[in-house]
């Protein structure tokens, strides 16, 4: 169980970090050594992104990523093979992250039995309000899988508790308005968005959008659970090479 | 979430959780205009003054004589401001914005035409706007990006994907979810997620109930079919909704492009190329790959040329209440020609899909027989693709002449 899983290793850090890496990109093999090296360096759970020709909640640096991926070959059947070999790999928590359509083109039953029959814990699909995911919903309970449900600053109090109610595992919190990619500023005006995210649930919280240095770490440790490091690592790849992933995650927390 | 909006299986608000209460605001005040008969008032009061509503309705002499089967009407949307029926969905949402006091626009375009209505409609109401368009279709339909210019927009490229209008859509969808606020999004054809499809349909409504009673006054009679493009789906859902409880045949005609069978054309509804999905909010038939990856598409016609479709437009091909045809490239041209020779008007290349598919059929039908096409637009903003269609040797001249001046500018 996703949940507790992370409890276990709260016990121990005062934060998670969860990382974020587009499938097949740049390739399958440095996918593979990124996440070796951030496993190595202390990431406690991974989101794998299939990648999709539309990913509509997605900035530059990870649609971008999704397009070359795509266009350097990937298939969701390559990322279900890749996804299960590197949860016998390495021992932390993955989950997959996609957009609802390569799900219900997959087949939403046939897609939940394969992630959790390679090892994955849960999902992520952020065009897939439980308004319209009764279908998901059940295919994820039925195979023991965390469907992971966002908060953003404009959900009022009552949809957060409704959301909550549907999520397993965690909740992930985003930073602020717009598309993954851009600045937040950590400020105190966060604080008050992740206290009424606290109020709305007991799941474990996650915070992602922008977070790139140590200094957005220090700043939500002892407000949420998880921090999430998504384009920063793409960036840093993209600029300086798959070698220096190791050392970047070691020097945030 | 107040409600989704299904057409059967299609339709939906696949909506991610930061534009869920941006579009329940939205729902809500798009309920209270439609309980609230003043507002019908209103828009009718500015499509009258402002616009060219009622748009009139045009017997084709000419053709009908050159076919020699069923009388030919043409129902003409080109004569409204900016030149196509997208005036009729922006003004509606121009009066939402008002109402919801919001204070900028963005919108997608493929054609320009409904990105050129949205430019207009923010000059007159004093919003700021942003346009965004396929880097593409700016290519092809340029005099519409000099025009949202000077009309104070900003246009911005998409070279995203395949940089044509499905990308366009999503650039303004990232824009939205972080500018919710003060934006709307006038989305342009009855698309997206709820309220869109039925929001656009709804102000498109005003072409089919016009053009209903217009045939009635001058013929005593229904048609016997009633044609129109389809991209989205705004156009043709405007048209047909005014015929859906008679004994009317409807049809829509989509792009084939380059042909049915070379993979370059926008069929969703009229070939087994399409299948059932989700993206940009919605569920409808999308031309995709086995893994739900969007194909790239092809028409002569940008506004055309599009991945996916109204869900209504779906769920009435599921019913068999629309049936759904396409036209190639080729086809468009030469019907084109015709049109512009025969009755002196030049349809947009979208709107000349439907004269395709009329020129097929009207032959077959008798002389009782009543055809109404919707033109939904006018043919002006082609005018370099329609001069290359023709290899123009005189327009070649005088574009060569103009970048010569240009040059020492
Ligand atoms: C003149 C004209 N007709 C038709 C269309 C297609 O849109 P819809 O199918 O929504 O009517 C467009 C779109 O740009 C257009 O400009």
């Amino acid at each position: 169980m996703l949940e507790s899983y992370l409890r276990t290793r709260l016990k121990e850090k005062e934060i998670l970090l969860m990382t974020h890496i587009v499938l097949g990109y740049p390739t399958f093999e440095d996918s593979f050594k990124i996440i070796e090296a951030m496993v190595e360096a202390g990431v406690d759970i991974m989101e794998l992104q299939i990648p999709f020709s539309e990913p509509i909640a997605d900035g530059p640096v990870i649609l971008h990523a999704n397009q070359k991926s795509l266009a350097g070959g990937a298939t969701v059947q390559k990322c279900l093979d890749f996804a299960q070999e590197v949860a016998q790999a390495f021992d932390i928590s993955f989950l997959f992250m996609s957009y609802y359509n390569i799900l219900f083109k997959y087949g939403v039953d046939r897609f939940a039995s394969e992630t959790a029959k390679r090892g994955l814990q849960g999902a992520i699909v952020p065009d897939l309000p439980p308004e319209e995911g009764q279908t998901y919903l059940r295919a994820m309970q039925e195979h023991n899988l965390a469907p992971i449900f966002i908060f953003s600053p404009t959900t009022p109090d009552d949809r957060m508790e409704y959301l909550a109610s549907f999520g397993r595992g965690f909740i992930y919190c985003v930073a602020r308005k717009g598309v993954t990619g851009a600045d937040t500023t950590f400020s105190e005006q966060l604080d008050s968005y992740l206290a009424r995210c606290r109020k709305a649930t007991d799941l474990p919280l996650a915070l992602g959008f922008g977070v790139k240095e140590k200094r957005d770490i220090d700043f939500l440790k002892g407000k949420v659970d998880i921090a999430v490091i998504g384009s920063q690592t793409i960036r840093l790849v993209e600029k300086e090479g798959v070698g220096v992933v190791g050392s970047f995650i070691k020097k945030l927390r | 979430m107040i409600d989704r909006g299904y057409y059967g299986e299609f339709g939906g608000a696949f909506l991610p959780e930061i534009l869920v209460a941006t579009f329940d605001e939205l729902v809500e005040e798009f309920q209270k205009a439609k309980n609230d008969p003043s507002f019908w008032e209103e828009y009718t009061e500015i499509m009258s003054t402002y616009s060219c509503r009622p748009t009139p309705l045009t017997f084709a002499e000419n053709l009908t004589k050159h076919f020699g089967g069923a009388r030919i009407y043409i129902k003409r949307e080109d004569l409204n401001h900016t030149g196509a029926h997208k005036a009729n969905n922006v003004m509606g949402q121009g009066l939402l914005v008002k109402r919801m006091g919001k204070t900028r626009v963005i919108a997608e375009t493929g054609a320009g035409q409904h990105g050129g209505a949205t430019a207009t409609m923010a000059a007159k109401f004093g919003f700021k706007c942003t346009i965004y368009m396929g880097e593409v279709d700016v290519e092809r339909q340029r005099p519409n990006v000099f025009w949202m210019e000077r009309l104070g927009a900003e246009v911005i490229p998409v070279r995203e994907g395949t940089r044509i209008l499905k990308d366009a859509i999503n650039e303004a969808f990232r824009d939205w979810v972080t500018n919710m606020d003060n934006t709307h999004y006038v989305l342009g054809t009855a698309c997206g997620p709820h309220p869109f499809p039925e929001m656009v349909s709804y102000f498109q409504s005003i072409i089919g109930t016009e053009a209903r009673k217009q045939i009635l006054d001058r013929e005593g009679r229904l048609p016997t079919r009633v044609y129109a493009c389809v991209g989205g789906g705004s156009n043709a859902m405007g048209i047909f909704s005014g015929f859906f409880d008679d004994p009317v045949e409807l049809v829509g005609v989509e792009a084939a492009g380059r042909g049915l069978n070379s993979g370059q054309h926008a069929t969703r509804l009229s070939s087994k190329d399409a299948s059932i999905g989700v993206a940009q909010g919605y569920k409808t038939y999308f031309l995709q790959d086995q893994d739900g990856q969007m194909k790239e598409t092809h028409s002569v016609a940008a506004g055309l040329d599009y991945v996916g479709v109204s869900p209504i437009l779906s769920n009435l091909r599921e019913s068999g209440r629309v049936r759904f045809e396409a036209a190639t490239d080729r086809e468009v041209v030469d019907a084109l020609s015709l049109t512009i020779k025969k009755e002196g008007l030049i349809p947009a290349l979208e709107s000349a899909h439907a004269f395709v598919q009329v020129f097929k059929e009207a032959p077959t039908l008798s002389k009782d027989d009543i055809i109404l096409i919707n033109q939904s637009g006018r043919g002006d903003k082609d005018i370099f693709t329609v001069a290359d269609a023709f290899a123009d040797p005189g327009w070649q001249e005088f574009i060569k002449k103009k970048a010569e001046g240009y040059r020492h500018a």
